[in-house]
């Protein structure tokens, strides 16, 4: 499944890309993007698990940047 | 600005206007305040030290004095805070070398080194630099979205009688949709009532309005510039042209240049280097040279301000996005950065003839009659073809023009590979290819134009033929001599058809080369000994309708395809899709291409540049903090400046 979340306060380039890097480094995550310019996560990950794999996702973004915000729909 | 950005502003006055005050009341009081003997301040500890000076006579004493350094404190805090809690926070994290922590290391070193101002003003210029990136990266994120706000927010559907207004996503297949004038069109379909024109400009970045009426299609993302519109959908939103093409450009960021991946990955290994590289400057000189502690930790400090990524980091990726926003704004839809590289590289053009070059479809070009009027002649062809649906039959009765009486055709007969036969008025009459006039024993003779040639016999007797042609497109002309201008080395044109037609339209538009009767599998093997030829550094291009050259379109470097607004294949199959149709526009895409690297070459070259020399002179200690702040993000603004200009249509 693929889908996409607009971050909030995405600040940074530099951490646009460590976020990117951090996400994909999930177990289960197939392929994710994050866009600077658009403020927006693309992210591509098993169904079954899509929502248990959005918690990490969440997790792993306020560890590298505290202040960006995934806004989840 | 938006409301962080204003707070962040009023909080850099404050800061300035603190820093003053505080570089004011040192200069005024030689850095101290005398205290006398007995003051409260004398309690607080570190401020007040007992050592010679003057007091407010200006006699010679020894006495209390108030230290006026921690003044400066102030302002850094009021500037810095954020950054500083920014970077703990951030180590904590796990996230050491971030800009953050370049920042505070380097100021609080100063601090530490009783360098005061020069701590402050590092700080609050950073600040200020931070700012005017904020602003400017908004900016550029608004006018690329401006760019792409195609995207309609409501449809108004007809539903029990009334009118509704939902989200495009609700509504269904064969619903009726109602568009009034000034509203886009939020879904395909098909017009039920009323007319009017249609501003294509979003899809083709040409604002040659189209005229449409009932029963013509509509495609979502056009504005409906005159009347009311009673649409029936003929898709759902997320088929629709506007979510494809939106879809597909929000996309093309995952398609990342080799320039952006080299950023990147640059960026991983380089933060780390450059703060190891500053440890190495504040111990091994002292070590090895001269013991001066503190003026080595200085220069570190400084090399780290200087080192900072941000300006390649930032800059590079809006570069390409830009380009990409940028020509779609003409038109021209790019799927991802790498496709916009390989474009800037492009040394070999090739193109599919029909629906490419040509507009595809085919029209009388000339009547040939042996005897009677060109009127009479065409009329018997377009009645004896008045049953077939091929191409040919049709473009016959469309240059007929009148309205075919089926009842003077009689004893149809289609005879497979070479025409066909019927009664018309009572003659018996044979229409087709000089196969058929040899078996028929007709007397036909070649013509010495172009095209697809219709012989028409009445019995043996030879009547006279008419030359069918695909028309060239307007532009095709200019599209090959604006490739030629730019410097594309090869043009070369594929076609099914027969050579002579390939011939013609070759010479007639100054091709290199035409390859002629080709099969689908032919153009593949065509396009690979052409890739093979070309030089290997360079990109070739191939353009064609996508409809059937998807095999070819995916074995190019580039694969262009026509975008016959509206053909999802085209959409699809092609890296780069022409919306308009126009083979003129792909040198105008090339050009923008390579003006999009070359941005970005420029970004990177000056950004590393600027901070080599800044990095070298801060090993040599000819740099100080506020060069040095200037190295980061001075350069940083001035690389965001130069991005935006890659979202310039450059027309």
């Amino acid at each position: 499944m693929k889908k996409k979340f607009n971050l909030t306060d995405l600040d940074c380039a530099n951490c646009a890309a460590k976020m990117e890097e951090a996400i994909n480094r999930i177990d289960g995550v197939k392929a994710a993007t994050v866009s600077f310019i658009q403020q927006r996560l693309t992210i591509e990950a098993e169904d079954e698990r899509f929502d248990e794999i959005m918690d990490q996702v969440v997790k792993v973004c306020k560890k590298v940047e505290p202040d960006c915000e995934i806004v989840l729909k | 600005m938006n409301k962080k950005q204003k707070k962040m502003l009023c909080r850099i006055f404050a800061a300035a206007i603190l820093l003053v005050t505080a570089v004011a009341t040192e200069r005024f009081t030689g850095g101290q305040l005398y205290l006398g003997q007995d003051s409260p301040l004398l309690t607080v500890p570190f401020l007040s030290q007992a050592r010679p000076g003057q007091d407010a006579a200006g006699n010679q004493i020894i006495g209390y004095f108030l230290e006026l350094w921690w003044l400066y404190l102030i302002p850094y805090f009021t500037i810095g805070w954020d950054i500083l809690w920014k970077a703990l926070r951030n180590i904590k994290n796990g996230q050491v070398f971030d800009e953050n922590f370049l920042m505070a290391i380097a100021t609080v070193g100063a601090l530490a080194i009783g360098e005061y101002p020069e701590a402050v003003f590092v700080m609050l210029f950073y600040q200020v630099g931070e700012l005017f990136q904020a602003v400017a990266v908004g900016k550029s994120r608004k006018s690329i979205a401006a760019l792409m706000d195609i995207r309609p927010d409501s449809a108004k559907v007809e539903r029990n009688g009334t009118v509704e207004e939902v989200d495009p996503e609700e509504v269904a297949v064969g619903e009726i949709i109602v568009i009034k004038p000034g509203e886009r069109v939020p879904i395909d379909g098909v017009v039920l009532e009323g007319t009017s024109t249609l501003n294509t400009a979003a899809l083709t970045g040409e604002s040659l309005p189209r005229d449409i009426g009932p029963g013509d299609d509509v495609i979502s993302g056009c504005i409906n510039m005159s009347g009311l519109l009673r649409v029936r959908t003929t898709k759902e939103f997320g088929e629709s042209t506007v979510a494809k093409i939106l879809d597909l450009v929000e996309n093309s960021s995952t398609k990342k240049a080799r320039t952006e991946q080299f950023i990147t990955r640059f960026a991983k290994w380089y933060t780390p280097a450059v703060v190891i590289g500053a440890v190495a400057l504040a111990i091994l000189p002292p070590l090895l040279i001269d013991g001066d502690w503190i003026r080595w930790f200085r220069q570190a400090l400084i090399f780290l301000v200087i080192s900072c990524p941000c300006a390649l980091v930032i800059s590079v990726p809006l570069t390409f996005f830009g380009g990409i926003g940028g020509c779609s704004k003409a038109g021209i839809l790019v799927k991802g950065s790498n496709y916009l590289e390989a474009l800037a590289r492009t040394e070999t053009v090739v193109f599919d003839k029909t629906g490419t070059l040509t507009r595809g479809v085919f029209l009388v070009a000339t009547i040939h009659p042996e005897e009677g009027t060109q009127e009479r002649l065409l009329e018997l062809a377009a009645l004896a073809e008045s049953y077939s649906n091929h191409p040919i039959a049709r473009s016959l009765r469309e240059a007929y023009g009148k309205e075919i009486e089926e009842a003077r055709v009689t004893h149809v007969e289609e005879l497979a590979g070479r025409g066909v036969k019927a009664e018309v008025d009572g003659l018996t009459l044979y229409v087709g290819n000089d196969k058929l006039m040899e078996e028929e024993g007709a007397a036909w003779r070649p013509c010495h134009k172009a095209g697809t040639i219709v012989h028409v016999a009445e019995k043996g007797t030879y009547l006279g033929h008419i030359v069918i042609s695909d028309q060239v497109k307007p532009d095709a002309q200019e599209a090959i001599a604006a490739l030629k201008e730019i410097g594309v080395k090869k043009t070369v044109m594929l076609t099914g058809d027969a050579k002579e037609v390939g011939d013609a339209v070759g010479a007639q538009l100054g091709l290199d080369e035409v390859h002629a009767q080709l099969l689908p599998a032919d153009k593949v093997a065509q396009v690979e000994a052409l890739l093979r030829e070309k030089s290997p550094k360079a990109a070739l291009a191939f353009v064609g309708d996508g409809i059937n050259d998807a095999p070819v379109l995916s074995r190019a470097d580039v694969g262009v395809a026509m975008g016959a607004l509206g053909s999802d294949a085209a959409i699809e199959a092609a890296d780069v899709v022409l919306m308009d149709d126009k083979p003129s526009k792909l040198a105008q895409a090339i050009a923008m291409a390579r003006r999009t690297l070359r941005i970005a070459n420029q970004n990177i070259v000056f950004a590393l540049g600027v901070k080599g020399i800044f990095l070298l002179m801060g090993v040599l200690g000819k740099a100080n903090m506020w060069e040095a702040t200037f190295a980061d993000v001075g350069v940083s603004v001035i690389a965001i400046l130069n991005a935006t200009r890659a979202l310039k249509t450059g027309k």
